[in-house]
């Protein structure tokens, strides 16, 4: 079939049999929580439908159903993202294994409904698995084995996944199912294993912690999200045997082998890069693109593995943390040991194609031949840039 | 009115089972955790109890240890309703239907910040049952006003006395058609324990205002929260009613107070406790004209 990188999404919570569903509409979210609503309303699924009235609710009441051990999920984008981080926080510091759709959307102001990371990224410090989908295709795929990894005993946190916005989002792609009985032996019914509210076994779940016993219950969040990086890897191989689809665990590297300059990328223009690599492989020049599929947990190991020996790298970051630099860029460089140049493009949706990855690729060889110093460079503005 | 097959609950009817134990870390003379006691009572072992950020999620103690017997979830501020909305979803799914989820929140959780998950939860007639306990501030912070803190009251945001007057979220939560709202005092536990137990024989969003006076917060020593309780009811204060069906009756009480000269006079009400200290007689006279707007509209709902 063909379809939208949200109704995907939509295909992949009803594949997984999600239980209580609560959202609240954002433009370009909109119409994942549509197809799911019909979905419910026609009965070809049994989740109970939560219209709530904010996003900061609709985060509550997933983690209030995923405190009895039910298969909760949600979607949002942009405003609603930071308008539920408090419920964000909770659900992630209190391990509660809710799924949540993020289409990536700039934050205002100025309004802008156009893609840019921003937005998953400022909660990227929540102890949520955080996970980047590169085609429609793996939006689906994602939408399952998230609820795969984050029930997982190892692991038992929060996922969520990021889809650009229309680029993503609104773009139709072929796209093909497990069937319900493939997902249903992938991921079988919640046990609930996590449940935290039971009037069998009641306890007070919440209350107030000293600096005694913090760190502790800290560490175990680090913990299991530090251990998620193996269940994600082995959800992803897992799910590649049952569908018959190469799957990406943590990072997808495409000719990075032998590559002079590598783009590291995270997202659907990944697939831009791509073809940017193939466009100056044919010119004579060795690329290749690392796609950073999951950002927490940082997978620093196999990010490094892929870069090594890899003189140039350019990292590109849809989204920037003032007075800091390319989010991703920084994080690149502070785990990796490799100073990259980090290119800040594609904010609030401005265009990038095949040709600024090829451009950027050139610029990060010339910049690296040259010795040049300045590291951080706004690729694609109108006024001529700054010399730094 | 639809008190028929609704027998009265009396002391005896209470069970000696405690649900929730003594050695809290409540202040002493806590009225709000009087009244937990005797609603988990009333409610039983299969219920649900969820607490934003307000003196109950002190008042439960210290990880590990908790004076609760059925299970207690703590949420964010705001978000009580939909948290208690989440859980009766889930509660659903698995085929468990003899469970009560109730919110316990304070009067900010309430009247202020949780108005939105709340308002929500009505407007889609979630099942669960919100119990306000109305300390009229933010006593866990120290005791700032509130949406709910009366006219006149000094509280550390407003020195000199509130100048607002207290917001009507019982009205407004009648406003939403629900099946159920009641106002209650924990000076009348059997009054509030009838309607809890009226409550939880209901289906949909069930809204309980609890008057809860506060010692350390309302400034009166700790022995005397029965008497400020009851003299916020005996002076007219504060209106014990209850709202279901469409239709609206006084109780306990409330009940021989229509008429204001029944009444015991407002400033026994006020003289009693620290924070109306810097009253002066032209703003009784206003809390007054206040209180008896208040009568008249309640008298008019039971009326109708
Ligand atoms: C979002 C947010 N803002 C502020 C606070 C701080 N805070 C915790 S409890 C509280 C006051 C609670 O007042 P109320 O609901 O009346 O309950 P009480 O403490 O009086 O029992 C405040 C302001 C918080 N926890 N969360
Ligand atoms: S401050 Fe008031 S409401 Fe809070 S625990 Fe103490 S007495 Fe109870």
């Amino acid at each position: 079939m063909f379809a939208t990188g949200n109704h995907a999404v939509a295909y992949g919570v009803k594949a997984a049999r999600a239980e209580v569903i609560a959202a609240y509409p954002i433009t370009p979210q909109t119409q994942i929580i549509e197809k799911l609503s019909e979905f419910i309303e026609k009965g070809e699924m049994g989740a109970k439908f939560l219209r709530v009235e904010s996003e900061h609710s609709a985060m509550a009441a997933c983690i209030g159903a995923s405190a009895c051990g039910a298969r909760a999920f949600t979607a949002t984008s942009s405003q609603g993202l930071l308008y539920m981080s408090e419920m964000v926080f909770w659900a992630g510091l209190g391990s509660f294994p809710v799924v949540m759709a993020v289409v990536t959307r700039t934050l205002a102001p100025p309004w802008s409904i156009w893609n840019e990371h921003t937005d998953i990224l400022s909660q990227r410090d929540a102890g949520w698995i955080t996970i980047m989908c590169g085609s429609v295709q793996e939006a689906y795929d994602t939408a399952i084995q998230a609820f795969r990894i984050a029930e997982d005993r190892r692991v038992r946190q929060p996922v969520m996944f990021g889809l650009d916005a229309f680029s993503l989002s609104h773009t139709s792609e072929r796209l093909d199912l497990i069937g319900q009985e493939g997902a249903d032996a992938y991921l079988p019914a919640p046990e609930g294993h996590w449940r935290v509210v039971d009037v069998q076994e009641p306890a007070t779940y919440g209350n107030l912690v000293g600096p005694e016993r913090m760190m502790e219950i800290r560490y175990s969040v680090k913990r299991r999200v530090d251990d998620s990086a193996g269940v994600i890897e082995e959800a992803a191989s897992e799910f590649s045997r049952i569908s018959g689809r190469a799957q990406t665990g943590l990072v997808e590297e495409y000719r990075t082998s032998d590559a002079e300059v590598i783009l590291a990328v995270v997202g659907a223009s990944s697939g831009d890069a791509k073809d940017a690599a193939d466009l100056l492989r044919d010119k004579g020049i060795r690329a290749g693109v690392a796609r950073l599929r999951v950002i927490r947990p940082f997978p620093a190991e196999r990010l490094g593995a892929a870069l090594r020996g890899c003189r140039t790298v350019a990292v590109v970051d849809m989204d920037y943390s003032f007075g800091y630099g390319g989010i991703i860029g920084r994080e690149v460089a502070s785990v990796t040991g490799i100073r990259p140049f980090n290119y800040i493009a594609g904010i609030g949706g401005r265009d990038l194609g095949v040709r600024d990855f090829a451009g950027i690729a050139r610029d990060a060889l010339r910049r690296g031949e040259s010795g040049d110093e300045r590291r951080e460079i706004w690729w694609g503005m109108k006024d001529s840039q700054p010399s730094l | 009115m639809g008190n028929e097959g609704f027998t009265a609950f009396t002391l005896k009817s209470l069970t000696d089972e405690e649900y929730y134990l003594p050695g809290n870390a409540a202040c002493p003379g806590c009225a709000a955790v009087m009244a937990l006691r005797i609603g988990l009572k009333v409610l039983g072992p299969r219920t649900i109890v969820v607490v934003p950020a307000c003196c109950m999620s002190v008042v439960q103690g210290y990880y590990p240890k908790t004076p609760s017997k059925v299970p207690i979830f703590n949420t964010a501020f705001a978000a009580s309703a939909a948290t208690a909305a989440g859980i009766r979803a889930a509660l659903d799914i698995k085929g468990i239907r003899d469970v009560n989820v109730v919110c316990w929140a304070g009067d900010g959780g309430t009247a202020d910040i949780g108005i939105q998950s709340l308002s929500g939860a009505a407007e889609r007639g979630d099942d669960l049952i919100y119990v306000c306990y109305d300390n009229e501030a933010y006593m866990n912070t120290g005791t700032q006003r509130s949406g709910s803190t009366p006219e006149g009251a000094r509280t550390t945001t407003t020195i000199t006395g509130k100048s607002e007057r207290k917001k009507d979220v019982p009205g407004i939560m009648m406003a939403h058609r629900i099946p159920y709202v009641a106002t209650a005092c924990t000076s009348y536990p059997i009054d509030f324990a009838n309607k809890l137990r009226r409550a939880a024989s209901i289906k949909g969003t069930r809204y309980i205002h609890l008057l809860s006076p506060c010692p350390p917060g309302w400034r009166y020593p700790a022995e005397k929260t029965v008497e400020v309780g009851k003299l916020a009811v005996e002076t007219g204060a504060w209106i014990l009613y209850e709202w279901f069906g469409g239709r609206c009756r006084l109780t306990g009480p409330s009940t021989g107070l229509a008429e204001r000269s029944k009444r015991r006079p407002l400033e026994q009400y006020l003289e009693i406790q620290g924070r109306f200290s810097n009253a002066d007689p032209s703003k009784i006279a206003e809390m007054r004209r206040r209180i008896d707007e208040e009568w008249e509209r309640i008298l008019g709902l039971c009326h109708d």
